[in-house]
């Protein structure tokens, strides 16, 4: 009678311990890896390495989303604004959605399913092979030595894929708009030019994808450094980093988008 | 009484004192209260049944993980009583091949034996070349130096590791299982490799192994293991004379005894006897 009633409280209740536990590891992992942060700028090739491993590697799907969610963008800012006569906006409702909101969000997205679950697995799999214990017994700190580049890399790309991502979108919509649905292709242009704050938008931008950079490489790589050292804890583990980092973007998003611009 | 920290140690002192260590994992007890020393200059054999903690000790030593109570010192300092930065400074003194090899799958053969001296040593490239070749060479290795991790066989992973324990000219190297998957030429190369490397370095050694015949030729000093007590520890003469019928057990091999072949269980009646009653009931 009172049997399931109980399995569920025991269940609830230790579904919060773990959760507690986790927020107490990731705390830890956080404060270990931060002194382990600055000694490693001062070996630049360890943090080239991982730039190519996380972004030149992420660009193709990077490049190839922007342009179709520029196309789109394209494709559906002049149906709604071609209603209103004002198709020759088209540029900036564009440009706008892709460096204020879509431009970041969807870049780390896109960097948690690609590089972040990479991250995820390469680090989990070390960890179950004993790399990282083998690194220790020769005196090497695995956190300075394997986590830390791979920070700065993960925070270093994804300004700058996000930025990329933009700049196709706004080339998209300008193949779409200009080339296939007539707009002019010098309103195109000079109403981006215009309308387009530096501060207000694209350092807003900017911002926020640094904020996304840092959030998604720490949990890729708090859970790959946590992981259960087997092939069903790296597989899970991926799979809590595209979700975790997928939820925590969003969440940051709206934050931010609230603080920034004041509507 | 305590050695003093870093004055200079006497050199028939031992290398590594292990005190009193308790161990356990989860409700399992590893260790009991076990004492023994490492000598310095010697190789020293470590023997025991699968499972009864033999890798654990190693990690032990190497700070990796922490007693639940007792101590171990090396060369006059408190392995768990260091700070960070003093116990990495001490591993720089050791070097540990791992039983799984534990090699950096995104490093060529090269580059893994590279790796501690490029991060603890500012040698210029020709001669970490020649280093790294050196103790490659003495491992047969030196032609596999361009393979990948990934490309090399048990055996080989093994070895690369060996090479790669030795190349920061450590004091203590740890073996665990040096001689697993070797073939039976390999195996005679290590052997005497690990002996002649001792002497010409005037390195300690740590054996872990449970070939009783490779571990009895190439040891000063041995200690069997099991049941989470130092049962037997001698030269290999004495070990072979022991008369203890756990130690009879584990040199002859035999699976009657009173060292357990099974990891603790349930009795066979009750753990069948349940599955039997399921099936009728399915
Ligand atoms: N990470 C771990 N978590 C929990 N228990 C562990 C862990 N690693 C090892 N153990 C347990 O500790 C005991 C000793 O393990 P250890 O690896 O030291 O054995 P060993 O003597 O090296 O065995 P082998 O000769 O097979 O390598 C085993 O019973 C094992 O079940
Ligand atoms: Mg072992």
């Amino acid at each position: 009678m009172m049997r399931p009633v109980l399995n569920v409280l025991a269940h609830l209740g230790r579904a919060v311990l773990d959760a507690l536990a986790r927020m107490g590891r990731w705390f830890v992992f956080m404060l270990a890896l931060f002194p382990a942060l600055p000694a490693s700028l001062l070996r630049p090739r360890l943090i080239v390495d991982q730039l190519y491993q996380v972004g030149v590697l992420s660009l193709q799907i990077i490049l190839v989303a922007g342009t179709f969610v520029g196309m789109v963008l394209g494709l559906q800012g002049y149906s709604i604004l071609a209603t209103y006569g004002s198709a020759e906006s088209l540029g900036v409702v564009v440009a706008l959605s892709l460096v204020r909101e879509l431009g970041p969000v969807l870049t780390a997205l896109l960097f948690a399913g690609r590089a972040g679950s990479a991250l995820t697995a390469e680090l989990g799999l070390m960890k179950s092979t004993e790399q990282l214990a083998g690194m220790e017994m020769m005196a090497v700190d695995p956190l300075k030595r394997v986590v830390a580049p791979r920070f700065w890399a993960g925070v270093m790309a994804m300004p700058l894929l996000a930025a990329l991502f933009s700049l196709v979108g706004v080339l998209g919509g300008f193949a779409i708009g200009v080339g296939l649905l007539g707009v002019d292709a010098g309103s195109y242009w000079s109403q981006i030019q215009s309308q387009v704050d530096f501060r207000e938008d694209i350092v807003n931008g900017i911002i926020k994808s640094i904020v996304f950079g840092v959030v998604a490489v720490w949990i890729a790589l708090y859970e790959g450094y946590d992981c259960l050292p087997t092939a069903e804890g790296v597989s899970r583990a991926t799979t809590r980093t595209v979700v975790n980092t997928s939820l925590a973007v969003l969440g940051l998003d709206f934050i931010m988008t609230a603080l920034m611009f004041n509507v | 009484m305590m050695p003093p920290p870093s004055a200079a140690v006497q050199h028939d002192q031992p290398l590594i004192e292990i005190k009193n260590l308790s161990f356990r994992r989860g409700s399992r007890l590893i260790f009991d209260d076990i004492s023994l020393t490492i000598p310095r200059g010697k190789i020293t054999g470590i023997m025991g049944p699968s499972g009864t903690g033999k890798t654990t000790l190693l990690k032990l030593i190497g700070g990796q993980l922490r007693p639940d109570s007792g101590e171990i010192w090396m060369d006059g300092q408190n392995v768990h009583a260091l700070s960070r930065s003093a116990l990495f400074a001490l591993r720089q003194r050791m070097g540990m091949l791992f039983q799984h090899g534990a090699l950096l799958t995104d490093l060529s053969v090269f580059e893994n034996v590279a790796f501690p001296l490029r991060e603890h040593t500012r040698l210029p490239e020709s001669m970490i070349r020649d280093l790294v070749l050196m103790k490659l060479n003495a491992v047969g290795l030196r032609g596999a130096r361009d393979l990948q991790t990934a490309e090399l066989s048990g055996g080989m992973a093994r070895r690369v590791a060996f090479a790669r324990a030795l190349a920061l000219d450590p004091s203590l190297v740890m073996f665990d299982e040096p001689f697993t998957g070797q073939d039976p030429i390999t195996l005679g190369v290590l052997v005497r490799l690990i002996r002649d490397l001792n002497a010409a370095l005037n390195l300690t050694s740590m054996v872990v192994s449970h070939d009783v015949a490779e571990t009895l030729s190439i040891a000063d000093h041995l200690y069997v293991l099991a049941d989470a007590r130092v049962i037997a520890s001698g030269t290999p003469q004495e070990i072979q004379a022991e008369t203890s019928p756990w130690v009879r057990q584990f040199m002859q091999g035999s699976a009657d005894g009173p060292v357990p072949f099974q990891y603790p269980a349930a009795s066979l009646q009750d753990d069948f006897y349940l599955s039997t009653s399921l099936e009728h009931s399915a």
